[in-house]
């Protein structure tokens, strides 16, 4: 293949992986911008998303499209029922202190995977995708699956944004966000909006684990590589803001599809980190978010 | 004689609000001085400028002839410059020796003290009447006992000049008349910068006074001079602007 | 608390511990005698990461590559150099030395949750570059040290690092020095000011100290200690592979601190050896170790973060360092 479809194919493959990355970066960066909670098991839910999606469709039979519907539906409400329930019984048991919340999610992590790996299994196992149509370009064919993941993002990208800007639960969160004490003497049930929030943001790191499920298999390690790309959109693209995120999971994820399809995929990785780790050091507020709290 | 501390022009800007706007302020050796004012007035930003806990939108400050609008706050210190904190902030889980074993052996170190650590920390736990409780952690000490560490800890430091952030705040009316003894004791051997509420501290204490006024400097002068000023009655009647 | 003396009971105590596993040397059987040796190593690292994470009150999640960096160090300086076995003991501490520096010059621009993730990507970065490496590394499967190297002469003394109590009493030896001098810089002026750091920063400033040359101090004292660690662990036991660089071995010097005990002498020693043996037993009935250290974290930081050590001392024993 030429030079020029070559870099088609990668920047296709690069725009599914941001568009994964944008939804569960989304979900980490909404964790942290109400909650002020780094949550390190954030890749274990992604995972947690994806291994539910196996179970519900080898459960379900005729048509693949009925059990990825299916998954899609109820992988993401039982990885949020989890979420919620880890807030409410140790989260919130820590009064959200940072580092103890840190610790703690990291215990939740290991819980998560090992129970995995227990009742899952070591093994790599694959969803039907709902559909195998292929496009066609002149060049190669390609999945339409693939870029029906990309539109589906956009959707629930928007959707997201709508709720959060347009809605009286994007206002109560951002009231708690602002300010905890005042939100709460106005009334605002803060406790709930925490859990709520915090199962929120897992829901959306399982949704994303569904949408890419039929293209990478489910497997109980496949948390830790989203996690930390989640960690770099989020700092890239500057903590609570959404745009910042949707564009940082663009870059980083273009980036990536094309520097590890003519790189070496662990140099692309260190080098993404290190940049990373030196916006951190010294650009704390992100690339292009405005000025830290 | 020069003064201890100059400041020219003297800005703190926070999102175009000037916290400090503007201050020429001056301070001799030996010198007791009360800053005064309304809450808002800009007085502790004045101080964390002096000390270098907030860095300064512009101006300069001279200390001892130097210059040291841009040195970082420790060696400020180091040079003799003591803070007291507004909000008591003694190191709870310490016990009070170490609370001044801290300052104490800092000026060892710099070499500007040559006696033992030991003996100086207690020296200075004496000094403010607080030897027997060395031991008790200080988050265990009563308020009172609380703020007097903050002052012994101020002390170790060996300044020149010891800046007090409201000290008699919260304190009974006992412990006030013990600590003014103290200050006094305290200004025969460093100049001292007092930030104050109480109107009786003050003309008690202070030799001179400097009233601060929505970050500028509305009057300075002898305490009867104060007392008899008339913008500085509107200033605390309220009556004044406060842009 | 004087600075001066060490008081005669924590003296009898810390010296007492080092006796007590001295004897052990000559009792314990086979299997736990190796068990010690390399408990005491590892708890080493522990006693490394508590300088920063316990006195100081810095926690890091990538101290990985400080012990990754005395391992390698170490072993790939004797493997591929041919570097006597002394000498690749130095460079592995000197690596961790020049590593820590270099990190903490960097992440210590940054305070709290940004200090947590910053050092996690460097460990990161760390981790992946030994399998970019692999040529050099082996990569997961790691490099093994043959047991000619590691029997040799210093002077006229012959070391056989390949037998059991040689390697008792070394680990053993590194394990005292360590704990003592962790003790001394603790209850020095030094360890005064971390602690004083750790518990307001803005007022030890406002005493007069350069708050982030100390900080740079705790992370190279830190860091250098677990690289001392990695370098011994890779010599005695003739293995460096790249899973001691993994984000798990950032997380178990916490957790062992966390359960012997933050900001005290012994509490690194305790929890490893609690944590070592509690995974050695569950294991005999299942192999879901990590659920053990998934669990035993969440408990301790919701019902005894103070720790075993941090416990006793709150309730019964004050003087305890």
């Amino acid at each position: 293949m030429a030079f020029g479809p070559h870099l088609l194919l990668a920047t296709l493959e690069g725009l599914v992986t941001s568009a994964v990355l944008a939804l569960m970066a989304l979900g980490l960066s909404l964790v942290f911008g109400v909650m002020r909670v780094v949550n390190v098991a954030h890749g274990e839910f992604f995972m947690l998303g994806a291994v539910l999606a196996w179970w519900i469709a080898s459960l379900v039979s005729g048509h693949p499209a009925i059990g990825f519907l299916a998954a899609l539906a109820i992988s993401p409400l039982i990885v949020g029922a989890v979420a919620f329930a880890a807030d409410r019984l140790v989260l919130r048991r820590l009064n959200y202190e940072p580092e103890a919340t840190i610790v703690a999610t990291i215990g939740l992590l290991y819980i998560i995977q090992q129970l995995a790996l227990t009742f899952y299994g070591p093994q790599a196992r694959p969803v039907d995708a709902p559909f195998t149509y292929r496009i066609l370009f002149p060049w190669f064919g390609y999945s339409g699956y693939k870029l029906s993941i990309i539109a589906t993002s956009a959707l629930l990208l928007i959707f997201t944004w709508f709720v959060l800007t347009r809605t009286r639960i994007g206002l109560v969160m951002r009231a708690t966000q602002y300010d905890r004490e005042t939100a709460q003497a106005f009334g605002i049930p803060v406790g709930r909006v925490y859990a709520g929030v915090f199962a929120l943001g897992a829901m959306l790191a399982a949704i994303a684990a569904v949408l890419i499920v039929p293209i990478t298999q489910a497997h109980y390690l496949m948390g830790l590589n989203p996690l930390l790309l989640s960690f770099i959109v989020v700092i890239i693209g500057g903590l609570g803001s959404l745009r910042g995120t949707v564009v940082a999971a663009l870059l980083i994820g273009v980036s990536d599809g094309v520097i590890s399809a003519f790189f070496s995929p662990t140099l692309a990785k260190i080098i993404a980190t290190l940049a990373v780790a030196m916006v951190l050091v010294f650009r704390p507020q992100g690339l292009f978010g405005s000025a830290a709290k | 004689m020069t003064p201890l501390l100059t400041t020219r022009g003297l800005t703190k800007a926070y999102d175009g609000l000037r916290a400090v706007d503007g201050v020429d302020f001056s301070l001799a050796t030996g010198e007791i001085r009360a800053i005064i004012g309304p809450n808002g007035a800009g007085k502790t930003t004045f101080v964390s400028l002096v000390c270098g806990r907030v860095p300064p939108t512009s101006g300069t400050i001279v200390f001892d002839g130097e210059d040291i609008t841009h040195m970082p706050a420790h060696l400020r210190v180091r040079r003799g410059i003591a803070y007291t904190f507004q909000i008591t902030s003694v190191f709870p889980n310490l016990s009070a020796y170490d609370n001044v074993a801290l300052p104490a052996q800092r000026t060892l170190e710099d070499g500007r003290a040559k006696t033992h650590l030991h003996a100086a920390i207690m020296s200075a736990l004496e000094h403010t009447g607080l030897a027997d409780r060395a031991n008790i952690q200080a988050g265990a000490l009563s308020y009172g006992h609380q703020r007097l560490l903050e002052v012994a800890m101020g002390l170790a430091l060996k300044p020149r000049l010891l800046i007090l952030d409201e000290p008699t705040q919260g304190l009974s009316d006992s412990e006030i008349d013990g600590f003014m003894g103290l200050v006094r004791d305290i200004a025969s051997s460093a100049t001292v910068l007092l930030i104050e509420h109480n109107m009786d501290v003050v003309m008690e204490l202070a030799r001179r006074i400097t009233v601060m006024n929505a970050g500028k400097i509305l009057a300075e002068g002898m305490p009867e001079e104060i007392r008899a000023d008339e913008a500085v009655q509107r200033a605390y009647l309220g009556t004044e602007n406060h842009g | 608390m004087r600075s001066s003396a060490l008081p005669p009971r924590i003296l009898v105590l810390h010296a007492g511990v080092v006796a007590l596993l001295f004897a052990l040397n000559f009792v314990l059987p086979e299997y736990h005698h190796a068990v010690l040796a390399r408990v005491m190593l590892l708890s080493v690292f522990a006693m490394g990461y508590n300088i920063l994470f316990g006195y100081t009150g810095l926690l890091s999640l990538g101290h990985a590559m400080f012990f990754a960096a005395g391992l390698y160090g170490a072993g790939l300086s004797v493997y591929h150099l041919g570097w006597s076995i002394p000498a690749g003991l130095a460079a592995g501490i000197a690596c961790g030395a020049a590593l820590s520096t270099a990190i903490g010059l960097l992440a210590l621009r940054t305070t709290g949750v940004a200090f947590m993730i910053v050092t996690m990507m460097f460990a990161q970065v760390f981790y992946l570059l030994t399998f970019y490496f692999a040529e050099w590394t082996g990569g997961d499967d790691g490099i093994v040290l043959s047991q000619e190297i590691r029997r040799f002469f210093v002077g006229d003394f012959y070391l056989n690092l390949t037998d059991p109590t040689t390697r008792y009493l070394l680990a053993l030896a590194i394990f005292a020095i360590v704990l003592f001098a962790t003790l001394i810089a603790v209850r020095s002026s030094f360890g005064r000011v971390l602690v004083a750091i750790r518990e307001n920063e803005d007022r030890a400033r406002m005493l007069g100290y350069d708050t982030f040359a100390n900080k740079l101090a705790a992370v190279v004292l830190s860091g250098t200690i677990c690289a001392t660690a990695g370098a011994a662990y890779a010599l005695l036991f003739g293995y460096a592979g790249s899973t001691f660089a993994g984000v798990q071995y950032s997380i178990l010097p916490l957790l062992w601190v966390l359960l012997g005990g933050a900001a005290t002498t012994l509490g690194p020693f305790i929890g490893t050896l609690f944590m070592y043996y509690v995974i050695d037993i569950t294991s005999s009935y299942t192999s879901a170790y990590l659920l053990i250290v998934g669990i035993a974290l969440i408990l301790l930081v919701l019902f005894f973060p103070k720790g075993i050590l941090g416990t006793i001392r709150a309730r019964w024993a004050g003087w305890l360092p």
